[in-house]
């Protein structure tokens, strides 16, 4: 009774800690400014299905899309394991789902066979990292938040794993005893080879079972509540990611409203556009961006794989888009901070450009969408680096002396060269 | 082979003097009308044009920037300034289909101008020429033989990954019977030449290499005879890394566009 009891409290103390986080983070998404992404609804679900429930773009990747879908595989279906965990838990019974017989032992042996998967790609994505440092986890970025992040994540759910299947072990144990409730149920075709090890007095096998039991739910918990501390909030964040992504041609940028009605406004006297909200051309700081670019940072989860494409960053630039995406999330998750504690309209006199991102990273860029394509779960960083060049050039006018010289010749001459609109046929006159 | 035009090239202003209507309005852009190399580029394309007898015409002097380097330097202002003067004049002219010689300005008026009031048919010349070739007028043949030689295309990111435009400019190469050869990143994994992004306007940032000497040097792997492009800035920064690279007298850049007009003796 007092395992029941504390489980619930345990339970319900780990959602709500859970939902006052996200919480948090939903609010910061908020203070990005409109985008409407509500058009084409049936195209946006395919895109979901296909893009974060299938994967599809992981698989430019062959070798690490077979051990994430592992991970991913064994995470989605491990979870119906909790969910027995869950009932257990409240009722105070074990294996409830035993009564499915059958169904039950190929249900606990596939888990095995999935957790064995998680088990041993998680300690190769550890390799990966650790001892084949492989180039794309390093990168000015790469400080030491982020490699510790990752590495706490995959050492998790290898000691989540190791619970799963010693707790599985130790019961097996107890169930060939015939002791006390520990029916008969479930195959274990991996967790057999774990008994040997396990002592045979039923005591301690309780005691191992138990301990193993509590500490796979209370991990699960707790993981649930690093989330939103951690890139790895993509295993959430991917869903509503791929589904508000942008579909239009990946050439096509943005026409900004804002500028189409000053625009209309200087060619036609007559037109008066409708009162908008005075607002900044661009973005010089997280608030300025829209709300798709804040929610494509918090669902980046740090691959690097649009770095390893950058025509900037392969050549030895300082851009790395990557970056652009977790200096978007840090100042944002600043400005939430600064919220909390001083209040909206806070000024920190920090802000995304320059602080963070530095202008010599966004004039790196070549736009040519290496980055957006290369992201498994759709995040576009060119976006943000496009606003960020908006406000440098139309805000503040510092844009590089030639690119002045170069917009100067399509404003006097109507091309970017200083050649003469009168010349512009030559090509099939001249020779 | 002469380059010069043996023929007018019609303009918009004319056309509608003699009271015709064009069926396509090639939209050459500013490299392609400026660009000492891309100026060979915009002649065979017209070439192709006359030859197939298809009925054009070009804007001439009353063709502006479309923008594009504004836009993504981050100047909109700059750009649709731009984009409402030459949709004026599109519209003006009652233009339904383009055909650009340039896929920056191809991905502009396709995608861009739509929202500013100008909604046109819009291709990119390897895709007029692969419809050329699709419906049987136009050939590899009467011309230089490319048969056997080694070609690599370079895909261009605006016409590539920009506009998913990765299958035309290489049917236009695969009637010539010569040997496509892949680079490592090609199609939607291509690597940027270096100029998109206004990049072509400005000095690059600095770093250990540049971006075209980087993408050369992964064409060159592929041990080509010929480099084909189009896109009049990967002209310049794929030629740019050809010399560089010492290799002008082996390896040849050429658009696809040359490439057909001289596979049919144009």
């Amino acid at each position: 009774m007092i395992a029941q009891i504390l489980f619930i409290a345990l339970f319900i103390a780990a959602v709500a800690l859970f939902s006052y986080n996200a919480k948090k983070v939903v609010r910061n998404i908020r203070l990005g400014k409109p985008a409407d992404r509500s058009d084409q609804p049936q195209k946006r679900l395919m895109t979901m299905l296909k893009v974060a429930f299938g994967q599809t773009k992981m698989f430019f990747r062959p070798i690490p899309a077979f051990l994430h879908l592992l991970v991913y595989a064994g995470f989605v279906i491990v979870n119906i394991e909790v969910l027995e965990i869950m009932i257990d838990g409240v009722a105070g019974t074990h294996r409830i789902f035993h009564g499915l017989g059958g169904l039950y032992n190929v249900l606990i042996g596939a888990f095995e066979f999935l957790a064995l998967g998680v088990w041993i790609s998680c300690a190769l994505f550890l390799i990966r990292r650790n001892v084949l440092k492989l180039k794309r986890f390093s990168g000015v970025e790469m400080t030491s938040w982020p490699k510790s992040d990752a590495n706490y994540i995959l050492i998790t759910e290898i000691l989540l794993m190791t619970a799963f299947l010693t707790m599985n072990a130790a019961d097996a144990k107890l169930q060939a005893l015939g002791y006390g409730h520990y029916v008969t149920a479930g195959a274990f075709p991996v967790s057999q080879f774990l008994q040997n090890l396990l002592p045979d007095s039923a005591s301690s096998l309780v005691t191992i079972e138990r301990g193993c039991w509590w500490f796979h739910i209370i991990g699960i918990l707790a993981f649930l509540n690093y989330l939103p501390y951690s890139k790895h909030f993509h295993i959430l964040f991917a869903f509503p990611n791929t589904y508000f992504s942008n579909l239009e041609p990946k050439g096509e940028f943005s026409n900004m409203q804002s500028v189409t009605n000053e625009v209309k406004a200087m060619l036609d006297p007559s037109f008066t556009p409708e009162p908008a909200e005075p607002g900044r051309f661009g973005a010089k700081d997280v608030n300025d961006l829209s709300w798709v670019n804040l929610m494509n940072a918090y669902t980046c989860t740090e691959c690097g794989r649009c770095t390893s494409v950058c025509p900037a960053n392969i050549t030895g630039k300082l851009l790395s888009p990557r970056k652009i995406m977790m200096d978007t999330r840090d100042r944002l998750t600043e400005v939430g901070k600064n919220i909390d504690k001083s209040g909206n309209g806070f000024d920190d006199g920090k802000s995304l450009l320059d602080t963070y991102i530095s202008r010599e990273e966004i004039w790196a860029c070549t736009s040519c969408n290496a980055c957006t394509n290369a992201c498994p779960i759709n995040i576009d960083p060119l976006a943000i680096i496009t606003e960020l060049r908006r406000y440098a050039v139309m805000e503040e006018s510092q844009s590089p002396a030639s690119l002045n010289a170069m917009m100067g010749n399509i404003e006097n001459n109507g091309a970017p060269w200083k050649y003469s609109p009168a010349d512009r046929l030559n090509w099939a006159k001249e020779n | 082979m002469s380059e010069q035009l043996n023929f007018e090239v019609p303009t918009m202003a004319e056309l509608i003097a003699k009271g015709e209507e064009p069926e396509i309005l090639f939209w050459v852009g500013c490299a392609g009308s400026y660009d000492e190399r891309a100026q060979k580029t915009t002649r065979d394309i017209c070439k192709i044009l006359h030859h197939v007898g298809l009925k054009y015409a070009v804007l001439g002097t009353e063709e502006s920037c479309t923008g594009d380097p504004a836009k993504r330097a981050g100047n909109e202002f700059l750009f649709q300034m731009q984009a409402m003067t030459n949709i004026e004049v599109l519209n003006g002219y009652n233009i339904k289909k383009i055909v650009t010689g340039c896929p920056h300005c191809f991905n502009t008026i396709k995608n861009e101008y739509p929202g500013l009031g100008g909604s046109y048919e819009v291709i990119h010349h390897t895709q007029l020429i692969q419809q050329l070739i699709d419906e049987g007028k136009l050939k590899a043949e009467g011309g230089e033989s490319f048969k056997g030689k080694k070609i690599t295309y370079h895909d261009p990111c605006y016409l590539g990954r920009g506009n998913d435009v990765y299958e035309a400019p290489r049917k236009a190469l695969e009637v010539l019977d010569a040997q496509l050869v892949e680079m490592k990143r090609c199609k939607s994994n291509g690597l940027c030449c270096g100029a998109g992004g206004a990049q072509m306007f400005k000095e690059p940032e600095k770093g250990n290499k540049d971006i075209n000497i980087e993408r050369i040097e992964e064409a060159l792997e592929t041990n080509p005879q010929i480099v084909a492009a189009s896109c009049p800035f990967c002209m310049t920064m794929l030629s740019d890394g050809v010399k560089l690279k010492d290799q002008s007298e082996n390896v040849k850049v050429l658009d696809i566009a040359e490439i057909t007009a001289r596979a049919n003796g144009l």
